[in-house]
């Protein structure tokens, strides 16, 4: 059984990562987590962005949610949004092109054009 | 339609988020062969109005689009085992939606990861307070982000370290609970 306990070992650890986390967080994921994202798979796509951004120990990079972003049909949609608020917008996404879109977009700056909504929606 | 029951927690809390909630009660118990799914939250609540519309699937709050789909997919997942919906609000009050479940219909949809709705619901809004209840054979589960945050003593909740252990502590929770009561769960 788990117990609440086990937290006071995690928060020394998790304190300690906040620490080296000094760049601050510059480029932020965004997954729409309306019914509509959710009843087409965004959840899967939501994990899968926050366990690979961990794997990676990736540390300037906040994943969040936000609500119906108006084009259901093309659900579940990311934007991926860098520090000078330049935003790039996926769509139709599932767990898969999320890892690519961490290792291609977010590790290495190239963004992956094939899942753009200018390549989609086409 | 949403596949599972987890889902559906999901997404119609994000309606009390919406509603400027700051502690929100989810509520799962199994009494009878019945499901009972609650949710209540202390957020703006609805006019007798909009209480009245909130059912129809041509009513929502959102702008971008003019259909809502939340409230109306769930009443039918209950409706379609032979059980009931209920939704009452009080503007200035809060929200108490309910939903019952028939365990052994064929048209039950199953639980889902109940763990991950709540991370997701606490990533999302991490100052909200979160209460989750399980329920069934006189045993109880309660996860209360209060007393997590208690336990972080400054550390944020929503780091993801500590969200993978709030998923994994509440579905310990629905195995002990829900393990033999639900089909699925075993």
């Amino acid at each position: 059984m788990k117990s609440l306990e086990e937290l006071r070992a995690l928060k020394a650890k998790v304190k300690n990562d906040m620490t080296l986390r000094d760049g601050g967080e510059d480029t932020r994921v965004v997954v729409g987590m309306a019914t509509c994202g959710i009843a087409a798979g965004a959840r899967p796509v939501m994990n899968a962005f926050l366990e690979e951004v961990s794997k990676r120990n990736i540390k300037n990079v906040q994943v969040t949610m936000t609500g119906c972003m108006g084009l259901c049909r093309l659900e579940p949609i990311v934007e991926v949004i860098d520090k000078d608020g330049n935003k790039v917008t996926y769509v139709k996404m599932n767990a898969e092109k999320a890892v690519r879109v961490v290792a291609e977009h977010l590790v290495n700056g190239q963004v992956v054009n094939e899942y753009t909504i200018g390549a989609v929606a086409q | 339609m949403l596949r599972d029951i987890s889902l559906h927690i999901h997404d119609l809390s994000e309606n009390s988020i919406t509603a400027g909630a700051t502690l929100i009660r989810i509520s799962l118990s199994a009494e009878d062969g019945i499901l009972t799914f609650r949710l209540s939250d202390n957020g703006k609540g609805m006019s007798p109005e909009l209480l009245a519309r909130v059912e129809d699937p041509f009513t929502t709050s959102r702008t971008e689009r003019k259909v809502g789909m939340g409230i109306p997919f769930f009443k039918l997942a209950c409706e379609q085992t032979g059980g009931a919906f209920k939704i009452e609000s009080e503007p200035g009050k809060g929200t108490v939606l309910t939903g019952k479940l028939v365990i052994g219909n064929i048209d039950r949809i199953p639980l889902g990861d109940v763990g991950e709705t709540v991370s997701m619901l606490i990533l999302e809004s991490p100052d909200t307070r979160f209460v989750v209840e399980l329920a069934a054979r006189g045993d109880s589960f309660v996860l209360d982000t209060d007393e997590v945050r208690e336990q972080l003593d400054g550390a944020p909740i929503s780091d993801f370290e500590i969200l993978q252990w709030i998923k994994e502590y509440v579905n310990e929770g629905v195995l002990n609970i829900f393990g033999g009561v639900l089909d699925e769960i075993t």
